[in-house]
């Protein structure tokens, strides 16, 4: 019997926003993260524009200790801390004092600790190992991050970093959901986080998926369905979402944001013309309809959905893919928007800070306004009506709503949130 | 500066790792598409690219890259650079 599982907290550090406050008025604004950065038109970036969070003193002073500030200077720490005990503390939950079996920490990464990594290098090759300091592991390894988030809450149960690309926060949430609705864990701190700068979006530059051609209108850059898009514009932070079973959540009279319907993970196996990079669209919609039947939720049902959509030639074929599977009239498709278009694509965080997103505005009656998308691709014209696609943020009840991820490896997540009813 | 042959030759060369298993490169002709001739994805045609500008000590920008579909338009394209070198 699949136990029902519920969200009671959310944090985030975005380029739009840090925490929940900032990054929701920033959605209702229509405020971009994406600026330029001259270090990388140094570098002879060809995308020389990003989505970066601005941390002060004051937010990492709110959940690190003055010696985990002494010690962690990796953004993908601090990013991942930030909004990861933003969540926990948002949920009205304590820093357990004997370890706690029932919750664990699924929290993932692509890449982690790459500023302290590139430090540590160079001293290793002059021969100054022995002077690395003893948070050099913590940082670079890939589970650096949900190992210092467990550590803070004092989590017993499952404690890992997942990874699978682009997929990474969307399927953390999942992983986290099965665990608890088969009843292995009563509460799960989920999420991911994404470092950014030249050592990260170098490799993704140098593979020309990548905008070059708004350098000098950065907010103007990223444009997912959009008829000019030209390329994703890269972007970090990371998201978090306390998941508790309803059972604990109701017992402690926690606030609940929504209910988690169910969702898929699967892969295209890089075959019937997946690649590393494209996605096989066979597994797309298979992710999708299967997500639909472990939600108990038809096509009919959805009302909203945060597209994956990073502004590249993909986004029609992904559209193509929702209407196939949700079989939705143009005029009645569901409002539909991506959160790229303001903060980048944030590689391993896009799906958490998208889901907390969708969950935002599913939350609180809006749908934020798909920026850059004023010339519509025609082929997604067809099959959505410009209505669905709003150009500015608009109240809407959204009672069910549908987030996917489609990532590098050809590899899939979709989830389905619901308005939480007894 | 090289002849046609010379070039398509050279290519053939350069793609062979790339191509598609089962792909003769000694077929290929100025006429042959990269992606749906020889099963080159776009991460590929990145390191193709790579390759070009190595061999012939050139720099291919990125608007050039993007038209260059096939052997042919890449043969164009490095003559032109070669020229202006």
């Amino acid at each position: 019997m699949r136990r029902r599982v519920v969200i009671t907290g959310l944090g985030v550090v975005a380029p739009n926003g840090v925490g929940v406050n900032a990054f929701t008025n920033a959605l209702r604004n229509g405020v971009s993260g994406i600026t330029h950065f001259e270090e990388l038109d140094r570098l002879n970036f060809s995308c020389q524009i990003g989505g970066m969070p601005t941390l002060t003193e004051e937010h990492k002073a709110a959940y690190f200790s003055p010696l985990q500030r002494r010690g962690y200077k990796s953004t993908g720490i601090l990013y991942g801390g930030i909004a990861g005990m933003e969540a926990w503390e948002d949920a009205d939950l304590p820093r357990y004092e004997d370890v706690n079996f029932n919750v664990g920490v699924i929290f993932g990464a692509g890449i982690l600790g790459s500023e302290v990594y590139r430090t540590a290098i160079h001293k290793v090759d002059e021969g100054q190992a022995r002077r690395l300091g003893s948070t050099v592991v913590p940082q670079i390894m890939t589970s650096g991050i949900s190992a210092l988030l467990a550590g803070n809450i004092g989590a017993g149960n499952v404690v890992t970093t997942n990874s699978s690309a682009c997929s990474t926060g969307t399927e953390a949430i999942l992983m986290a959901y099965d665990r608890i609705s088969a009843g292995k864990a009563e509460c799960i701190l989920a999420g991911s986080t994404s470092e950014g700068g030249p050592y990260v979006w170098g490799g993704f530059d140098a593979m020309r998926v990548m905008s070059y051609k708004h350098n000098h209108e950065p907010t103007k850059a990223s444009r997912p369905m959009s008829a000019s898009a030209s390329g994703f514009v890269p972007g970090c932070g990371a998201g978090a979402l306390v998941l508790e079973s309803l059972e604990r959540a109701q017992q402690r009279g926690a606030t609940i944001y929504a209910e988690v319907a169910g969702g898929h993970i699967n892969s295209g196996g890089q075959r019937n013309g997946g690649t590393m990079t494209a996605p096989n669209a066979v597994a797309i919609r298979k992710c999708i309809s299967e997500a639909l039947i472990n939600s108990h939720v038809t096509g009919e049902e959805i009302d909203y959905i945060n597209g994956h959509l990073t502004a590249t030639i993909k986004d029609p074929n992904e559209i193509e893919s929702w209407s196939a599977v949700l079989g939705r009239d143009r005029n009645s498709f569901p409002f539909i928007n991506s959160l790229k278009a303001m903060n980048g694509h944030c590689l391993a965080a896009s799906g958490s800070i998208e889901s907390v997103s969708a969950i935002l505005q599913m939350n609180q009656n809006f749908v934020f306004a798909a920026l850059n998308s004023e010339d519509l691709h025609p082929e997604i014209e067809q099959l959505v009506s410009r209505e669905r696609i709003p150009l500015k943020t608009q109240a809407a009840e959204l009672k069910i709503v549908a987030k996917a991820s489609f990532g590098f490896g050809d590899v899939n997540s979709c989830i389905i949130f619901k308005q939480f009813a007894e | 500066m090289k002849t046609k042959q010379e070039f398509i030759t050279d290519l053939q060369q350069v793609v062979a790792p790339y191509a598609d298993e089962g792909v003769d490169v000694e077929q290929i002709t100025e006429a042959t598409n990269f992606t749906e001739d020889l099963g080159v994805d776009s991460a590929s045609l990145v390191d193709i690219v790579l390759d070009v500008e190595e061999k012939y000590q050139i720099e291919i920008d990125n608007e050039s890259m993007e038209r260059m579909f096939t052997v042919g338009a890449a043969i164009e394209i490095i003559e032109e650079k070669l020229a202006a070198t």
